[in-house]
């Protein structure tokens, strides 16, 4: 799920079948999986159904219009803030022919139909307009089709002398009109087109256009529910209390007796991991497991990914410098060793990134049920619920056909909500219901979300480059040190390149003839996971900084030097251009500004999820720190759905990006990570947001990723600015680190 | 205890140090509220009393006895608030929305003290965290808000 996770091509696993209507119910009252429920077995009808569907194809697996032609859409992919549910409600009522605006949006139930992310399931890859589009489009054409066949019958006219308008069928001869919603249940009982025509781009009425986005007010006025703020009748409120270093186990609890006589106590359970109090509300099975004392026992031999005692994070950090090695070679061009003996100039540097949480607002939470009919039911934030369905089967002990999975709109998440053994607090939740008999509402304390969060990895690269006479860059090696995401929870192999420890030094286009990038996988201690843009996050920071350092030892100017490597490559020379000229024309400085501050620019590129990215930052600097003042971002995602989404996702990637570039550090000591919540960990604070100017670029290229891309090039940029300024290169991040005071004038 | 919020008087039974969140999320069922760190960096957890934004996860309840509570299931009916709430949705401000209740009411005290706040203003009021970094959309409705 990071850029380069080989994604099969989503039209295959749809093969040759138009869309189906196996089971013949409408768009209109029960769903499909409701239907098949109650006529057979709930796991011989999934079983059956796995092999018969075709992802993406069945309608009334997706769609449903009600009596008042507005339409309930059930999404494949999960909303957390990135705008999802709009741009599914663009696509298909595009050709439903159903205004946006009449679409209400939820995330879909486990299920065959939904498998869209390469024969998979999963929000997260910035794919899932991209995966999804043509098939979306299809589902919708699809059903439109339908609607007009029903309306021919009705009306005892040919379908050919019929039209849509949004909502309607329209006969233009008589001048009538039926809505979409006194038809959806004749539409239904129809056979399925085997072919649609799908509208020509040139007459959308929705994509491609800034249309509001669906959930706005309720999430202006606090009716947005997410996980956290669901209500079950006769639950238990749940608190837990990790053990500090992970492996520990609970031993002695010193004070029981009091901790289960305080007020609204229900029980004290002992899990594995962890302690939980359950009570009558949360805040007080909060303070009770805290109140608890426990003593800690120290890991099994053995247990899987337990904390070292002594594991500190800057030591791991001077080892991953120092660890040497040319690795296994991920990519090779030209002869980049031959090419340094000759080289007018060679340059070195070593970069470094630190460990990161996903500090989303909202808490992780889990809410379990145990059903009379055996069914285990479960309200959790997640971004793959059919892998959360099967790893809840195995902590229940049951099948998975028997786990009913609701998955709410998230209250952030930046990769925060994938399956992670140990970060997921619904294991928990299943155990605790099935003990106490009860259901079960677990929250996780931002203290407890800030010890058992997956950590964005700590990185290193090595860089070495080689100049000719001229000063321009001939060869370059790279090699990245330490451990990726996607090996982690996908599996690695040994003689293999993990693509997410090394995307964004891999995969640039600039034309250096002779280039080499390689890894040297060396295990983290941490529990590592997915963070907005995954290995870009910091490679791109890494190699587009030392980009600069290049440039600076040839004598080159940083823009005119990236300008010259692209230049056989008109989509990035174009977009190079166009951050440029969005910025006013190119100039690096220093220079003053007319408020007096002396000020400089950096740029960065990168090819992030699919999309090209070209950044612009201004920063001056103010009592011994970095002050962003403007971030130009010119993005080309070969088409688009949203611009005005785009826009927002933009802006909201340069903000994480500057964050991550400015504040934050996960600091580890003794095994122990020494922020326990914001007050030690400080993220992207209003005031230091800068202006950010976003120039949409469509090259027709195919259509490339929006939710990650805009982060890449932030840090980058930032800091080749700051080093403008301050005349000295910056290879580690966060900035807050430096004492650049004295520096500033 | 009683509470009076939004208008209406509330018993409550509860540990007098019991925060005003919790009593507001668990005790009232009033979710609009959100709980973000619980020790009031974020400010997801704004509410009004007496018309100041005050962060409720470290507002205990017995400290708010006879005072007026609004929170953001009432915001529609404030003046000031319907503004806000309206030019929050004109410039599509959320995006995945967790802190936003928070900014709403922030917004909304800061518009009753000080209808026609300078840039300066807006940015010693507008202090709460969103990490999908909404804050220039945040800046614009509050301007905007200003002027209806």
């Amino acid at each position: 799920m990071n850029d380069m996770t080989p994604i099969r091509d989503g039209r295959s696993t749809r093969g040759e079948d138009g869309p189906l209507n196996i089971s013949r119910r409408g768009f209109l009252g029960a769903a499909a999986t409701l239907v098949l429920s109650v006529t057979v077995p709930v796991g011989r009808a999934r079983a059956q159904a796995a092999t018969a569907v075709a992802p993406g194809t069945r309608v009334n697996a997706f769609l449903e219009i009600r009596p008042d032609s507005t339409v309930l859409f059930r999404s494949a992919f999960i909303e957390g803030g990135q705008g999802v549910f709009t741009a599914m409600a663009q696509i298909v009522g595009e050709e439903l022919d159903v205004d946006p605006s009449q679409f209400v949006v939820e995330g879909a139930p486990p299920g065959p139909d939904y498998l869209l992310t390469g024969g998979g399931r999963f929000t997260g890859g910035s794919m899932s307009v991209r995966m999804s589009y043509e098939t979306m489009r299809k589902l919708g054409a699809s059903a439109r089709h339908m609607l007009l066949q029903a309306a021919a019958e009705r009306l005892g006219v040919p379908m050919s002398e019929l039209s849509t308008e949004p909502g309607r069928v329209v006969h233009a001869a008589s001048g009538q009109a039926i809505p979409y919603g006194e038809i959806a249940d004749a539409a239904t009982e129809l056979p399925v087109p085997n072919d649609v025509v799908l509208r020509p781009s040139n007459s959308f009425r929705w994509i491609g256009k800034p249309v509001a986005r669906l959930d706005v007010r309720e999430k202006s006025t606090g009716r947005a529910q997410y996980a956290i703020d669901l209500k079950i009748d006769g639950v238990l409120h749940a608190a837990v209390q990790h053990s500090p270093r992970l492996g520990g186990e609970p031993g002695k609890l010193a004070n029981e007796a009091e901790v289960q006589a305080m007020p609204g106590v229900h029980s004290i359970h002992r899990l594995p991991g962890a302690v939980a109090v359950l009570a009558d509300s949360w805040w007080r099975a909060r303070r009770a497991v805290e109140a608890l004392q426990v003593t800690w026992t120290e890991p099994a031999a053995g247990t899987p990914h337990a904390m070292p005692a002594d594991f500190s994070s800057e030591a791991h950090k001077e080892m991953l410098k120092s660890t040497s090695g040319d690795g296994v070679v991920f990519e090779e061009h030209g002869n980049p060793v031959g090419e340094f003996a000759d080289a007018a100039r060679v340059i070195e540097g070593t970069y470094d990134a630190p460990y990161l949480v996903h500090g989303q607002l909202e808490p992780p939470s889990a809410i379990a049920r145990w059903n009379e009919d055996g069914t285990l039911e479960l309200w959790i934030p997640n971004q793959a619920p059919e892998m959360f369905q099967a790893d809840a089967a195995k902590v229940a002990g049951i099948e998975p056909d028997n786990v009913i999975i609701h998955s709410p709109m998230l209250g952030g998440f930046f990769g925060r909500h994938f399956l992670y053994q140990t970060a997921n607090p619904f294991p928990q939740a299943i155990l605790l219901a099935k003990a106490a008999g009860r259901p079960v509402k677990l929250i996780w304390s931002r203290e407890e979300e800030f010890l058992r969060d997956t950590l964005r990895p700590m990185g290193a690269v090595r860089f070495r480059a080689g100049l000719d006479a001229a000063g321009l860059p001939v060869a370059l090696d790279a090699v990245a040190v330490g451990e990726g995401p996607t090996g982690r929870w996908f599996g690695r192999q040994p003689d293999k390149v993990d693509s997410s420890a090394v995307e964004g030094i891999a995969g640039k286009v600039y034309a250096i003839p002779n280039r080499r990038v390689g890894q040297v996988h060396v295990d983290d201690p941490a529990i590592i996971g997915f963070w907005r843009s995954v290995g870009h996050s910091m490679n791109d920071f890494f190699y587009e900084t030392f980009f600069d350092e290049m440039a600076d030892a040839g004598g080159q100017d940083p823009y005119e030097l990236r300008r010259r490597l692209l230049a056989d490559s008109p989509r990035h020379s174009n977009l190079l251009q166009a951050v440029a000229d969005l910025s006013g024309g190119w100039k690096r400085g220093p220079f003053t500004a007319e408020d007096g501050t002396r000020r400089a620019r950096g740029v960065a590129m990168a090819s992030p999820f699919g999309s090209e990215v070209a950044t612009i930052a201004e920063v001056s600097l103010r009592d011994g720190g970095v002050v962003v003042h403007d971030v130009w971002v010119a993005i080309d995602p070969g088409s688009i759905v949203n611009p005005a989404i785009i826009e927002a996702q933009v802006n909201s990637a340069v903000a994480l990006g500057l964050s991550s570039a400015l504040l934050e550090e996960v600091v580890y000591v003794d095994g122990m990570p020494q922020a326990r919540n914001f007050d030690g960990y400080p993220i992207l604070p209003p005031d230091r947001m800068p202006r950010v100017h976003v120039r949409i670029v469509e090259s027709g290229a195919p259509m490339g990723g929006i939710g990650e891309p805009g982060l890449p090039g932030v840090p980058p940029a930032v800091v080749n600015a700051a080093s403008v300024l301050t005349g000295q290169r910056i290879r580690s991040l966060p900035l807050s680190k430096l004492d650049l005071k004295g520096i500033e004038g | 205890m009683e509470l009076t919020i939004n208008g209406s008087t509330h018993q409550v039974d509860v540990e007098p140090d019991t925060p005003l969140l919790w009593v507001l999320r668990d005790t009232l069922g009033m979710t609009g509220t959100k709980y973000g760190c619980g020790v009031a960096q974020c400010g997801a957890c704004t509410v009004l009393i007496d018309g100041q934004a005050t962060r409720s996860c470290v507002t205990t309840v017995d400290s708010v006895g006879g005072m007026a509570i609004t929170t953001i299931e009432a915001i529609e009916q404030d003046a000031e608030g319907r503004k806000v709430v309206e030019a929050w949705v004109a410039n599509q401000v959320p995006q995945c929305g967790y802190c936003q209740s928070g900014q709403v009411m922030a917004a909304t005290a800061l518009l009753k003290q000080t209808p026609q706040p300078t840039d300066d203003d807006i940015a010693g009021a507008m202090v709460n965290l969103c990490r999908c970094g909404t804050y220039n959309a945040i800046s614009a409705a509050v301007r905007q808000a200003a002027q209806a």
